[in-house]
This record gives structure tokens, C-alpha cells and sequence, in this order.
């Protein structure tokens, strides 16, 4: 099992409601977030191009945070799903300045926190809560290993990309062009 | 002026606020969530969940609310069974507790007062300022008559004060979605083909093989239903033309981009007409079927030529003829958008006919992929008497203008609210639910004028609008998440009906409109027209009539009814439209014979003088005008607008990111506050646009004071549509002042 997101940046129009569906969902304090939309501006008016991106940690499989993290508390969980346990997680902050994407934030809690791709709804068979509530529904949650899921299908049709490839990192939210 | 009306700001008189009350309704239907969190999410279980439809904006998503069984609402989420969100809310209906959450919120009745020669507001009993109105509408009616109370609304709350006023004798009601709004399209429309396209929208989008979106911004307007068909439509290849000056969000998920000079719309238009009649382009066995007028719009077209629009318009001729094609190819499966907020230049109703022309001779109107035919379910009226009949009613205050206006214009109910000699038809009081009209009517000394004026001025509100603060007696209304409401009953591909009723108890001292309704309708002896305990038992009496009942919605939230007549136009033997003759009138009779232009016709607008740019206003996707921008579920994603300023015209005023500006238009109108800049491709040089909802100038939205600027305070110059009453706003233009105006001069 491999969790991945594939996001397609021809139907995101950038409403940010996957930011709003996460803070509710999730519980984050007023002024942090896990999930943000990045829109990039290309060209000279009139040839410009927008393309609008849902961002969030990308659970890498070769995560640096993981790897820095003193304590365990950042570690793997199935599927990949790259975690911080926040009873053990000191602060320190190591796993903040390590992540190319800023992913994580320090939750006022004295831990620090980010996308966990909802595992809690994911155990129990739903979407995570950014991609469920899309009203593009541009989002695909999914599983790489299943060749039957929609997640592969739109990997295998369409062009994509993933961001900062040249990290190393391994990242598992594709873009669709 | 004589100033009997100070404006008060309600968050200066440090009033008592009682903690919120948020204990799990008693009624609680054991819809329970069951969900419980692992890992590190909270734990969760034992959710009870409420039907509801969202009230953020007027699309109105069926959704349900989530509550912990310590009586806090958790979250919002679609309905999976309603057609207007499929299970998905827009950002605003998914941080919509952050209406009921917001500290700033109203909290209990206000009534002015003078102290020691200051006006002030005090708080009062709910029974005070139900009596005080009560008997300042009987004093009003001795006087001048039932007729001189009038009603602005918005949304829910709007129903049950008009049937207040309804119920008391007077018919004025307006609303600014009319004549600040989608006013044009609707008569547009309801001249070409008898209707007009509703709301939500009777769009094929879904199905469409081509979409056409003339300064109308999908998925920037966050109109639920319609951005998640975009998106369908895009995934099924769909074409999508979008003309705007601005590189809008839909104009870069477009196939062509028609950057158009502003203001030049109706000659792209037009062209667009020639190309599809002279090219042979259009629809030759529907619009010989079903439309009339045809010959003379050909002649009427034959010298709007692409290359006569292209000098007016810089669209390209080649590229006006290829996108004409792109649409004739896709016809009938097309759709030129008719857009909402069409008041911009003053010919709004001609341009919104020129689209409905452009879509009968596509043959879009009852065809898949273009327009479809509604249905919906009738609900009836509880059990009331007949309302009486006022004596005059807004027709009257149109004085001879404005003919085609089939909805009250809020610009004449205005001004019927100013005394004159000689008055014939005069306004003494005003309630006003639901829309901040300081901000929504750009006529502001008229406003100002009419309120000094008033014997009476009752705002009902959830928040501190700007407007709150000149009323007499300011009632605080809970939200849409702790009442019950009007069935929603949506007329579109199938028809619904949407239960709306309360999560959690009304905090403070707030209370649901149709109670303060009764309440006052009670008092002024109207209680024949209040014939039941509360509403909840109107609701039952409804479901009943139509068949379903309170368990049933509370259980489902959304119920279906299965469609009783055609989808199509093409099922339907010998159709005729809603116009006079049956047919679509290409050429208006009807205007003609009210002594305007049967056929649209390009009439050129003043254009900006130099250093100045053409203000253009519009929508984010997680604000819905102005009333959300204290909501503090949304303010971080925007906590204040910008303004859009291409590069070249950035480098020629010296302007860097992020500097602040004031912007100050063509008649010396200054902005209230300084804004950002933003530097970007995405507009043009000749133009700067602006979202639309900010620079709120009243502190007790404490969020919200004072970030960014508001638009309508700079829209000075309207042009008047003659045809209905629509203000015209996008003939403004503005300047860039760099340094702190009010400073200058004082050192
Ligand atoms: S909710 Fe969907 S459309 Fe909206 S910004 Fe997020 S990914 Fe894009
Ligand atoms: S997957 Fe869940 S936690 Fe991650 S961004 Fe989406 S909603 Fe937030
Ligand atoms: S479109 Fe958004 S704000 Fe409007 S009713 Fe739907 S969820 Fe609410």
C-alpha cells in the first residue's frame, strides 16, 4: 500500500475550501494551517498563464523529517503516511527547517503539526477532508498500488509533476497539467 | 443638511455580553455521526448532526451541521443528495460557524436614545423594541398610510417581513439583487424569451459543449452548483471562451482568452451576431420554428462587422470569427453565459439581450448542453387571510420610468423616502434584514439624505453592518444554524425541497426573524396572520402538503420529487415561450413601442483621461460581499483585498508590492482607507480591479475595520438603465495617491 494525492491544476480554481475543510476537520488553530493554495502567475498580459495548486506535505517516502527527528515522534505509518506523534514530539523544530515544501507549523500546543492525510478518515474509508469537500473535485486520494483506483487511472492518462523533484525526497502529491 | 440621524457605533458602548449559549438542542434527532478519531486527532463521537441549508450566499446548499454532545458545533458539511452541492460545500458554507462563532456578533436589541445631548443606543428588552416599532408603524400608518413602510432585504429573513408589511398594507419591497444586480439579465432575458434563467441558474453547464463566459467569473464567484459543472465541463473537453479584461480564473482554464478593452462588450457581441448570421452560422430550423424578428436583426447586424468591433473592442477579427464558429459548432449544446451582477454600464438590459440572442440563434434555450427547463415544487402559503390592498405601491415611485422593472428598484424606493413639495407618495420607515445597504447602494448622499429623513428605521441583523448603525432600533437575529427556516424549495433539473432547522439554541439575546415578524405583526393587531405557535408548526402543515413530513426531513435533509414535465424543448410539440406572441423575440416590439431600441445597439462609454484607470470590481472565492469579511473562519485565506495593477502601469507610478495606496476617483471621492498593490499580468493597463466586500468603516467589526478598501464608496457615477432602474456601476476610474492624503498639507 502506497497513499498518494494526485491534484489537477486545470480544475482547481483556488476557492481554498480544502483549507477551510481541514481546519474544521482537523481542528487547527485560527491562523495556522496544514493544506494552502499556491497560485503562480506566468507571462506577459496578454499571454499569462495561472496555475493554481492545493499544497500540503507530501509524504515523502524518503522524508527528510522523518529522518531528523531526535525523538521518533515524526515516523512512518501505513501506506506511507508520514505522522508526528504529539505526545512525543519535543518542539525542537529539527523536522521544520529540514521540510523544502514548509509543511509543518508549530501548534501553539508546544508540538508541531501538519497534514497527516486525514489517516483517521482514511482507516475508516472516506477521502481526507480537503479532498472530499472540492466542489472541482480535482483532488484524487488513493492508493498507488491498486491499478484500478482513479488515483492511477489520472496518473496514467495525464501528464503530472511533483514538486521540487530535485530534493530528493520522493514527494507523493502529483500535479496534473 | 439637517443631521436628526447620527450614526452610532454600536461596539463603543461596551455592552453587556452574555456568554454564548451552546447547549445540544433538546430536540436533538439522534442522527448521530459515530465517528471516532485515532492517532493524534481528537476524539470524537456521539455527533449529532442537523439538516440545514447554508445562508452564506443565496445558493443555498443543503448541507448538515455537526454538534458534540457538549452542544459545539464541530463542522459543516455538504448534503450528498442535493443537486445545488453534491455533498460539497464552497468554502463559505464549509467556515460558516464562523457566522455563529464571530465575538462582534449583534447580541441583543439596541434602541437610540439621547443622553445628555449625545445620540447613543441602550439596550432593551425584546418587548421594548417590538412595542416601540409597533407603535411608530401604527403612528406612520395614521399619518401617511400603511404603503409608507418599506422593506429592504436579503436571504431568508426578507420573506417574513414582507409578509409583515404585505400583512399591514404595503407592497414596497426592495431588494439591491435587483436593481444593483442581476436586474438587467432578468428583463434582458424576459424580453427575448419571456423568462429569465433563475436561481440557481437553469445552465446545461454540465452538459455543454461550449461555455461562454462574458465577465462573469465562475469558481472567483463561488456559486456552488455552477463552479462544480466548470469542472465537469472541463473534464469532458468541453471549449470555454471567457471575455475579460482581466485574466480571470475561468479565463485561464479557458481555450481563448478575449482580453477585451472594457466597456466594448455589446460590439464583440454584436459581431459575434453578424458572424453567426452572415457567415451562416446559425441555427436556421429553431430560429425559423421558434423565433420572430430575424430579418430585421440581420439587416440591423449587417455593418457590425469583427473588423468594426475590433477597432472598438482590440479582439482580433480572425479571433471573434473562430470563437463564432467554436460556438456554432457546439450548437445547441452552447451556452453564452447570461452572467448575475450585470449592472455596469447603463445599456445592461440591451447587452443582456444581445446574449439572449446570441443563444436563440445558437437554438440553446431547451436544449441539452444549453439552457433547460426548470421544475420545481409549489409550497403552499399556511393558512392566512387575504392581504389587503395598498393603495400605491413602488410602480408609483417609478414616476414614468423604468417600464420594464418587474421588481421594486431600491434607487426609487430611495428617493420616494425624501420629502419633496408636492409629494404624492411618501416613505416614513424603513426595516431593513439582511443586506448592509451603506455598502450595496452606491448612492450614498441620496441613502444619507433618505435616512435623516425617516421616522422609523429598523435593522435586523446577525452582525454590525455599517448600516446597523443609523437605525432607531437595531434587532440582533440568530443565525441560520439556530433556526428554523422556510422550506428551501429550488426549482431546477429536479425539483427539492431543503429543511433548514436549529443545531444549537440562539446565543445571547438573539432571536429567528419569522419570530420578530409575528411578534410585530401580533402587536399591530395582525394575528390572524400569525395563525400558529411557532414555525416549526408551519413546517409540519407544509411537509404535509406536499406530501413528506418533520421526521422525514429531519432524517433526510433534502427530499427529490420525481420530475413531471420536459427537460427539452424538443419533446414538447408546438412550444411557446412566454412572450407575447409565443415567440423569441430577436427583435423587441416591446421596446420599441416604450420608444427604446428594438435590436441592441453599441453606444461608446466615456473612457478613463489619463493616470486614471477604470475601477473593476469582482469576487473571492471565500467571501460573499461584505458580509463575511469578519468572519474569522475565512479571514486568514483573505483578510483584505488588493489592488490589481498591471506592471507597466506599476513602473510608471513608481509602485511597489504589497505598498499601500489610496485610490481616489474621478470626481475627488477618496478612499475611506489605504490598500495593498498588486502587481500582476493578470490585468489590464487601461484598468485596476478590486474585490469587492472590504474597507468596512464601522469598528465594531473589529476584524474587519479598516482592511482594504471599499469599492462602492469610489462608484460615485452610475449610468441608470432606462429600461429597468439598474445602476450601472464600472464608469468610474481611479488614481493612485501615494502618500497619506489626510496628512497632507499639515506639516
Ligand atoms: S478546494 Fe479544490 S478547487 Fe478549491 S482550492 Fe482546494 S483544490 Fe482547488
Ligand atoms: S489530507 Fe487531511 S490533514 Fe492533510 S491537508 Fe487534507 S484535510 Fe488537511
Ligand atoms: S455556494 Fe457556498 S456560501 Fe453559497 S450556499 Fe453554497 S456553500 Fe453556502
Amino acid at each position: 500500500m502506497r497513499y498518494a494525492m494526485a491534484i489537477d491544476t486545470r480544475k482547481c480554481v483556488g476557492c481554498s475550501d480544502c483549507v477551510v475543510a481541514c481546519q474544521t476537520e482537523n481542528d487547527v488553530p485560527n491562523g495556522f494551517c496544514r493544506d494552502w493554495v499556491k497560485e503562480v502567475v506566468d507571462g506577459t498580459y496578454p499571454n499569462v498563464s495561472i496555475e493554481l495548486r492545493s499544497e500540503r506535505c507530501n509524504h515523502c517516502a524518503n522524508s527528510p523529517c522523518v529522518r531528523c527527528c531526535p525523538t521518533g515522534a515524526s515516523h512512518f505509518e501505513e501506506g506511507g503516511i508520514v505522522l508526528v506523534e504529539h505526545n512525543k514530539c519535543i518542539g525542537c523544530g529539527a523536522c521544520i527547517e529540514s521540510c523544502p515544501y514548509e509543511a509543518r507549523y508549530s501548534h501553539p500546543d508546544g508540538y508541531v503539526d501538519k497534514c497527516t492525510f486525514c489517516i483517521h478518515r482514511v482507516r475508516q474509508g472516506n477521502d481526507p477532508a480537503c479532498v472530499s469537500v472540492c466542489p472541482t473535485r480535482c483532488m484524487y486520494f488513493g492508493d498507488l498500488e491498486d491499478p484500478n483506483s482513479k488515483l492511477v487511472n489520472v496518473l496514467k492518462n495525464r501528464k503530472f509533476k511533483s514538486l521540487a523533484p530535485e530534493a530528493g525526497t520522493q514527494p507523493q502529491i502529483f500535479y496534473l497539467l | 443638511m439637517h443631521t436628526r440621524r447620527k450614526f452610532i457605533k454600536i461596539g463603543a458602548l461596551g455592552l453587556g455580553a452574555t456568554a454564548v449559549t451552546t447547549a445540544v438542542a433538546s430536540w436533538a434527532t439522534g442522527n448521530t455521526s459515530g465517528s471516532t478519531r485515532s492517532v493524534n486527532d481528537r476524539a470524537v463521537s456521539g455527533w449529532h448532526r442537523f439538516p440545514t441549508y447554508c445562508e452564506v450566499c443565496f445558493w443555498k446548499c443543503a448541507g448538515w451541521t455537526y454538534v458534540s454532545p457538549e452542544g459545539s458545533i464541530q463542522k459543516i458539511i455538504g448534503n450528498d443528495d442535493d443537486p445545488q452541492c453534491n455533498g460539497r460545500l464552497c468554502p463559505r458554507g464549509t467556515g460558516g460557524v464562523g457566522m455563529y462563532s464571530d465575538p462582534d456578533r449583534l447580541k441583543t436589541p439596541l434602541i437610540r436614545v439621547t443622553k445628555n445631548g449625545e445620540q447613543t443606543y441602550r439596550e432593551a428588552t425584546w418587548d421594548e423594541a417590538l412595542d416601540f416599532i409597533a407603535n411608530k408603524m401604527k403612528e406612520i400608518a395614521g399619518k401617511h398610510g400603511p404603503e409608507s413602510i418599506a422593506l429592504f432585504n436579503h436571504g431568508t429573513p426578507g420573506k417574513y417581513f414582507t409578509h409583515l408589511l404585505n400583512a399591514f398594507g404595503s407592497n414596497n419591497v426592495a431588494a439591491p439583487s435587483f436593481a444593483q444586480c442581476r436586474g438587467p439579465r432578468d428583463t434582458g432575458f424576459e424580453l427575448t424569451f419571456g423568462e429569465s434563467v433563475s436561481s440557481p441558474e437553469v445552465t446545461d453547464i454540465r452538459d455543454t459543449r461550449c461555455l461562454v463566459l462574458i465577465g462573469s467569473h465562475i469558481g472567483e464567484n463561488m456559486h456552488n452548483g455552477q463552479v462544480q459543472e466548470m469542472s465537469e465541463a472541463i473534464d469532458k473537453g468541453a471549449v470555454i471562451i471567457t471575455v475579460d479584461p482581466r485574466l480571470s480564473t475561468a479565463a485561464s482554464k479557458s481555450k481563448f482568452w478575449l482580453p477585451i478593452k472594457p466597456s466594448t462588450d455589446l460590439a464583440l457581441l454584436l459581431a459575434w451576431i453578424h458572424v453567426l448570421i452572415h457567415d451562416n452560422l446559425y441555427n436556421r430550423e429553431y430560429v425559423a420554428q421558434y423565433a420572430e424578428g430575424f430579418n430585421e436583426l440581420k439587416e440591423h447586424v449587417r455593418d457590425f462587422t469583427p473588423e468594426w468591433a475590433y477597432g472598438i473592442t482590440t479582439i482580433k477579427p480572425e479571433l471573434i470569427r473562430h470563437t463564432a464558429r467554436e460556438m456554432a459548432n457546439a450548437a445547441p449544446s452552447v451556452i453564452i453565459h447570461p452572467g448575475r451582477h450585470t449592472t455596469w454600464y447603463g445599456d445592461d438590459v440591451q447587452r443582456s439581450r444581445a446574449i439572449a440572442i446570441l443563444n436563440a440563434l445558437l437554438g440553446s434555450w431547451g436544449n441539452r448542453g444549453g439552457i433547460f427547463f426548470k421544475e420545481g415544487i409549489k409550497i403552499p402559503d399556511f393558512p392566512r387571510p387575504a392581504y389587503p390592498k395598498p393603495s400605491w405601491s413602488w410602480q408609483d415611485t417609478l414616476n414614468g420610468r423604468y417600464p420594464f422593472a418587474k421588481e421594486a428598484v431600491t434607487n426609487t424606493i430611495i428617493e420616494a423616502s425624501i420629502p419633496k413639495p408636492g409629494m404624492e407618495h411618501i416613505i416614513k420607515g424603513w426595516f431593513v434584514a439582511g443586506t448592509n445597504l451603506v455598502v450595496s447602494i452606491p448612492l450614498k448622499e441620496q441613502l444619507m439624505q433618505a435616512m435623516q429623513a425617516l421616522d422609523l428605521l429598523v435593522v435586523i441583523d446577525t452582525m454590525p453592518m455599517e448600516i446597523t448603525g443609523y437605525a432607531d432600533v437595531v434587532l440582533p437575529e440568530c443565525t441560520y444554524l439556530e433556526r428554523y427556516d422556510d422550506l428551501r424549495a429550488t426549482a431546477h433539473r429536479e425539483p427539492t425541497i431543503a429543511l433548514r432547522m436549529p443545531a444549537v439554541q440562539p446565543s445571547y439575546l438573539t432571536k429567528p426573524s419569522w419570530w420578530i415578524s409575528k411578534q410585530i405583526g401580533e402587536r399591530l393587531g395582525l394575528g390572524a396572520f400569525y395563525n400558529y405557535k411557532d414555525f416549526k408548526e408551519v413546517l409540519q402543515w407544509q411537509l404535509k402538503q406536499i406530501g413528506s413530513s418533520m421526521e422525514e426531513m429531519e432524517r433526510i435533509g433534502l427530499k427529490k420529487y420525481p420530475r413531471k414535465s420536459p427537460v427539452y424543448i424538443e419533446s414538447i410539440a408546438e412550444f411557446k415561450f412566454k412572450t407575447a406572441s409565443g415567440k423569441i423575440q430577436l427583435k423587441s416590439n416591446e421596446l420599441q413601442e416604450a420608444g427604446f431600441d428594438a435590436m441592441p445597439v453599441y453606444t461608446p462609454h466615456p473612457q478613463p483621461e489619463d493616470g486614471y484607470y477604470r475601477l473593476i470590481y469582482g469576487r473571492a472565492p471565500m467571501h460573499t460581499f461584505s458580509r463575511t469579511a469578519n468572519n474569522r473562519n475565512l479571514v486568514a485565506l483573505m483578510p483584505e483585498n488588493s489592488v490589481w495593477v498591471n506592471p507597466q502601469v506599476a513602473e510608471l507610478w513608481g509602485l511597489r508590492k504589497d505598498q499601500h495606496v489610496w485610490l481616489k476617483n474621478q470626481a475627488g471621492v477618496l478612499s475611506n482607507f489605504s490598500v495593498k498593490v498588486r502587481i500582476t499580468e493578470r490585468i489590464r493597463w487601461d484598468s485596476v480591479y478590486i474585490v469587492h466586500g472590504f474597507g468596512h468603516h464601522h469598528k465594531p467589526l473589529t476584524y474587519a475595520f479598516g482592511r482594504g478598501v471599499n469599492d462602492t464608496e469610489l462608484i460615485s457615477r452610475l449610468a441608470i438603465d432606462p429600461i429597468m432602474g439598474g445602476t450601472g456601476m464600472r464608469g468610474n476610474f481611479v488614481t493612485f495617491v501615494k502618500t497619506e492624503p489626510r496628512k497632507e498639507g499639515k506639516l
